[in-house]
């Protein structure tokens, strides 16, 4: 329903227009539905009062003459007063001046402290930083085994005492060897626990006070629903954190927990995890968070991702191949792979804003595997092949099938749907947009591509 | 909450002392159940319904909102008992408006089949969900409660050959629960695994076989594609297998609770949902918009870590304590 809160501002507000100011009528319809989207997005139910409350203020009166229409410029308003409420521009850790920087990491069970753990590890260790990893996790059976694992995979050392000691104990024990083997940043894993489980949220303080952390991490849940806000404030009691790491926001969770949690605590949150794999970690930008929970799509990480991925000087050579209709097959298998670089296509459609609209994209069931299958299909062709598909006759098709571990109707409909697509090359380059229909079809979204002849 | 077929009376019969224990428990759980919800009902009516105004409906939206219940399922809630009290079809009683909402909720929570089918024999379970949900504790739990409580020979697959050292926890959970387990090397076909042990469940003779899977973010497609497929492949040991697909729901999660769930039912058609993690101050409102939109039961609950705080899921407690301060 998000994905059309523009839209939806946009027909309540269509004949604001003519009079040039938001009347408080106008300015209540638009609240009631930011109230709804932020609520659909799990922004706190107080949050989103006191939020809509100062952000009528603002688009009261507010000059709707120059802008296009009165529906995009409250989106506006609301973007950025979202955007400001989450922490402006993004946050740094703090390290220690000489020692062992120590970061500590707590959390509820299940919100992805361990992994957290390993990710933040492999972050420094891209720095060069000496990384420890201190195992204070004695509760859940195996988060020990666990640990070590993914820590080792990050390329840090762990501290493991198994799950006999005390968990106080382990980290004074760990952080005195990170001291002497001079590791230059000390992680501390801790149990997941309920932020009303009085004993365990003093072991975390004990923790706290033992070690003394320069950095006090809160692990959460992109997921998590109306609840998180208490959960913030139990554990800014107990643990007094400096920062959020927000987890799971690879998933199509709006993620206003972010939101709650730092309106609540005014804690910036400084990392998020967006994916199973230890690289998986970036920075927090409150601003692209702010336009997620708006559903408006992350163009700007999809920019950069696809700025670190593609050379401008390959992009040029290509926009001149499809000028001059010389596209082949070879240069369709570099683009595709490159495409892939940047993650797995269904996340980056999540990335582009209004899929809402585009449906076909939107609920497209993308199957990787069957761009590992046009790979395939295009690796067993010869370079004249792929150069002039027309080549392929008979006999062609049934090596290619044959050498892919494809069938000649795969072969076949993969030549179909080159040639479409350099009809619609040459329609670009004449300056027609293809409509999403055909888009659909060449990625492989649609449901399956259906092959017109023309 | 358990439906044994065939099963019941051959024990009941042969074996008085399982049965028996049974029964224990669950008066041990309607006792504390009642107890609650006496607590409870006896709150709602002191904070909530002390008069009866648009303030009323005001609060009691924002209850059930601050529960996670989301906006839909909210304002159908609200609604309707307001209009029901308009009407005059309900007295404007405090006492009276509180237990037609525990009703409205109790009928929007209990939807479909909410006994948890064990009559396969053996009979096969599998627990799905997103990472960090509780799956592997919950099937700790179930597999404590069928072979101690119940005296059932119970077989836990190792299907989650994902993430790092799953099977040892499932494992230490087995050894507890004197369940057997079966399992394959860190990164081997789920599907392989749970084949395997439904094979050696039935060599056996076990009742029951309880399939833990890798947690999964139900925006990924391949994961999802393989999660079909190892359903597909249990049932090619037994057509009408996994008799129960449940699938863990963490009480804290927010409307995106609903997404998973839709997701989920999609590719591997879901019996049930597991309210994980209720013992926390999260009341798992998504529950009823899961029940109320998608018609998929909630059929247990975990409120604690202890092996005895898995719990059939009561309606009429759930409602009563989804509006508690």
């Amino acid at each position: 329903m998000f994905d059309q809160l523009s839209d939806r501002l946009q027909s309540t507000l269509s004949d604001v227009r003519s009079r040039g100011k938001l009347s408080e009528s106008d300015v209540d319809a638009a609240m009631r539905e930011i109230r709804l989207a932020l609520l659909e997005a799990d922004v706190n139910f107080k949050v989103v009062k006191s939020f809509t409350k100062a952000l009528k203020e603002r688009c009261l009166g507010s000059d709707v003459l120059n802008s296009l229409d009165p529906g995009q410029q409250v989106v506006k308003i609301v973007k950025e007063e979202l955007a400001s409420l989450m922490g402006g521009t993004g946050s740094e850790l703090a390290m220690a001046h000489s020692g062992p920087t120590v970061i500590l990491m707590a959390g509820l069970q299940g919100s992805g402290k361990t992994t957290a753990c390993a990710k933040l590890a492999l972050h420094f260790r891209k720095m060069n930083k000496d990384v420890g990893i201190a195992a204070c996790d004695v509760y859940r059976p195996a988060a020990v085994p666990q640990l070590v694992t993914v820590g080792e995979r990050a390329g840090a050392h762990v501290y493991e005492k198994g799950t006999d000691a005390d968990p106080v104990e382990i980290a004074e024990w760990a952080l005195q060897l990170a001291k002497t083997e001079r590791r230059d940043v000390l992680i501390v894993d801790t149990a997941g626990r309920l932020h009303v489980d009085q004993d365990l949220m003093s072991e975390l303080s004990q923790i706290r006070k033992k070690t003394k952390p320069h950095d006090v991490l809160l692990v959460v849940d992109a997921m998590t629903g109306q609840d998180a806000v208490g959960v913030a404030e139990s554990f800014a009691e107990a643990a007094e954190f400096d920062g959020v790491v927000m987890t799971k926001l690879d998933g199509d969770a709006r993620g206003g927990a972010a939101l709650s949690v730092k309106a609540v605590t005014g804690k910036p949150i400084l990392f998020a995890s967006t994916g199973e794999k230890l690289e998986d970690f970036d920075k927090f930008h409150p601003d692209r968070m702010a336009q997620r929970i708006l559903g408006m799509g992350d163009v700007l990480t999809l920019i950069e991702k696809a700025e670190a991925q593609v050379d401008e000087k390959q992009a040029a050579d290509l926009q001149e191949k499809m000028r001059k209709d010389q596209f082949t097959l070879e240069d369709f298998l570099q683009q595709m792979r490159q495409v892939r670089k940047m993650g797995p296509l269904s996340g980056i459609i999540g990335m582009l804003p209004g899929m809402g609209a585009m449906k076909q994209l939107k609920d497209a069931d993308i199957d990787e595997r069957e761009l590992d299958r046009t790979e395939a299909i295009i690796l067993s062709m010869t370079p004249a092949e792929r150069v002039d598909p027309h080549l392929i006759n008979g006999s062609r098709r049934k090596r290619i099938a044959n050498g892919s571990g494809t069938r000649v109707q795969h072969v076949n409909q993969l030549v179909k749907q080159f040639d479409q697509m350099r009809v619609m090359m040459r329609s670009m380059a004449n300056g027609k947009m293809p409509d999403a229909q055909q888009m659909a079809q060449l990625s492989g979204a649609a449901p399956r591509p259906k092959v017109r002849r023309r | 909450m358990i439906d044994l077929g065939s099963r019941v009376s051959a024990n009941a019969s042969t074996e008085a002392e399982p049965e028996e224990q049974r029964r224990g428990v669950f008066r041990r759980l309607r006792e504390s159940l009642s107890k609650s919800r006496q607590a409870l009902a006896e709150e709602i009516s002191a904070s909530l319904f002390d008069r009866i105004d648009e303030e009323t409906w005001e609060r009691l939206e924002q209850a059930l909102i601050l529960a996670d219940a989301g906006a839909p399922t909210t304002a159908a809630v609200v609604e309707r008992l307001e209009h029901e009290v308009d009407s005059g079809a309900v007295p404007a009683d405090g006492a009276l408006v509180r237990d037609r909402l525990i009703e409205i909720l109790a009928e929007v929570a209990s939807t479909g089949r909410a006994r948890i089918d064990l009559s396969g024999e053996p009979a096969v379970l599998m627990l799905v969900g997103v990472n960090g949900t509780g799956k592997t504790t919950t099937i700790g739990k179930i597999a404590w409660h069928l072979s101690k409580e119940m005296g059932l020979s119970v077989i836990l697959a190792a299907a989650d050959t994902y993430r790092a050292a799953a099977a040892e926890q499932l494992a230490e959970w087995a050894q507890r629960a004197g369940a057997d387990l079966i399992r394959g090397e860190e990164g081997a076909d789920p599907g392989a695994v749970a084949f395997d042990a439904i094979s050696a469940a039935r060599a056996r003779g076990a009742d029951v076989v309880i399939v833990d899977t890798a947690g999964r973010l139900h925006t990924q497609s391949n994961l999802m594609e393989e999660l079909a497929k190892v359903k597909r492949v249990i049932a090619k040991q037994i057509p009408e297998a996994p008799h129960e697909t449940l699938i863990s729901i963490d009480a804290t999660t927010g409307q995106n609770g609903l997404r998973q769930a839709k997701v989920f039912s999609e590719s591997v058609d879901l019996d049930g949902v597991v309210l994980t993690k209720l013992d926390g101050t999260a009341k798992g409102g998504i529950a009823l918009a899961i029940a109320s939109e998608l018609e998929i039961p909630v059929k247990l609950i975990g409120v604690g870590e202890t092996l005895e705080d898995l719990r059939p899921f009561d309606p009429g407690e759930y409602a009563a304590a989804l509006l508690a301060e």
